[in-house]
């Protein structure tokens, strides 16, 4: 027993720099991400903003900034964890994640459009012309 | 040279200690990685719902299929779960072994209804002929969400077996840094649930 206080006090002090957070700030948390997701179901099942695009980027909004809350506060994320390095493996990751939904999306798009039979009907009439 | 050497310090060629790294002093990083390279899965897949989500194939699409009172309700029990996840890592913290444990209990109950809501919300889409085969839109959303859904199972699987471990072995440091590692793994889902619902849910009831 003795040795299991002894090194969970030696991991406090020289391992654990990240808190595991209190009952406030967990709290906080819960309650900002209530109100996060509160606000963005009341806006579509309503259709308040009477404007879906509108909409649908305010709670694009709404979910960037959850996550960010989630992160702080239910996975105590900061820059200094683990030496930096949580926060640079967060950070390739994010950028990963950027490329490849933009990416696909933006690639896929412009293939659906050009490989529509009957998107743009002169581009298909000039192919046929061609010898 | 010999003066000289004197009062110099002695040379070291060998550390004069080996760095002494306690048992999983690496583990948090460790797993940190694996959360990521999953969070890549999820983005692979989100790409490909965001490219397919689109595609009816004549079928039904969000409009008619998404049931968004169901889906708040489901998104509260996984935002309870966290919580409640939170405060038996604070009961852990505080070495409370019954707290830690009846905490655990209630987040697996609160899991539990998170599955138990999905597969009723699948096995209502299949009987309605919308199951994954019906069009690409239902084949990528069949994917993310099942994808994300049998991550929350295999949580709840290792949530059991942690359970069984804090009670025949008590909160000991490997212990703990297990449900360390459970408890990153539940928040990630609950960030992967937030893209989950915005994006495939609200989003597509939009469109």
């Amino acid at each position: 027993m003795s040795d299991a206080v002894h090194s969970h006090g030696h991991h406090d002090d020289h391992h654990d720099d990240h808190s595991h957070g209190s009952f406030g700030s967990y709290m906080i948390g819960f309650g900002l991400s209530v109100i996060l997701t509160a606000i963005p179901f009341w806006l579509v099942m309503t259709g308040v903003l009477n404007d879906p695009q509108l909409t649908g980027v305010v709670i694009m909004g709404f979910a960037a900034v959850q996550m960010v809350v989630h992160m702080i506060y239910f996975l105590h994320m900061n820059t200094r964890l683990e030496g930096g390095w949580s926060f640079m493996a967060l950070m390739l990751t994010i950028v990963l994640v950027v490329i490849v939904l933009s990416g696909s999306l933006w690639v896929m798009y412009h293939l659906n459009n050009n490989m529509m039979p009957h998107a743009d009907m002169s581009a298909m009439q000039q192919m046929s012309e061609m010898p | 040279m010999s003066s000289a050497t004197a009062t110099m310090e002695p040379r070291a060629y060998h550390l004069p200690e080996e760095p002494h790294l306690h048992e999983g002093h690496s583990t948090n990083l460790g797993f940190w990685m694996y959360l990521m390279s999953d969070c890549l899965i999820f983005a692979i897949l989100f790409a490909t719902y965001a490219v397919l989500g689109g595609s009816y194939a004549g079928g039904p699409g969000p409009k008619d299929l998404f049931d968004l009172p169901l889906i708040a309700l489901n998104t509260a029990m996984l935002l309870f779960s966290s919580i409640t996840y939170g405060f038996a890592m604070l009961a852990m913290e505080k070495n409370r072994i019954s707290a830690t444990q009846g905490w655990l209990f209630v987040t697996l109950l609160f899991g539990g209804a998170f599955l138990f809501i999905e597969l009723y919300e699948f096995s209502h889409l299949i009987h309605e002929g919308a199951g994954p085969q019906r069009s690409a839109f239902l084949s990528s959303f069949f994917t993310l969400v099942g994808t994300h859904g049998l991550h929350v199972t295999f949580g709840s699987i290792w949530l059991i077996t942690l359970m069984v471990q804090v009670a025949r072995k008590g909160l000991i440091p490997a212990n703990k840094r297990r449900l360390m590692c459970l408890s990153m793994f539940w928040h990630f889902l609950d960030v992967i649930w937030i893209g989950v619902f915005t994006f495939v849910y609200l989003l597509g009831v939009l469109r």
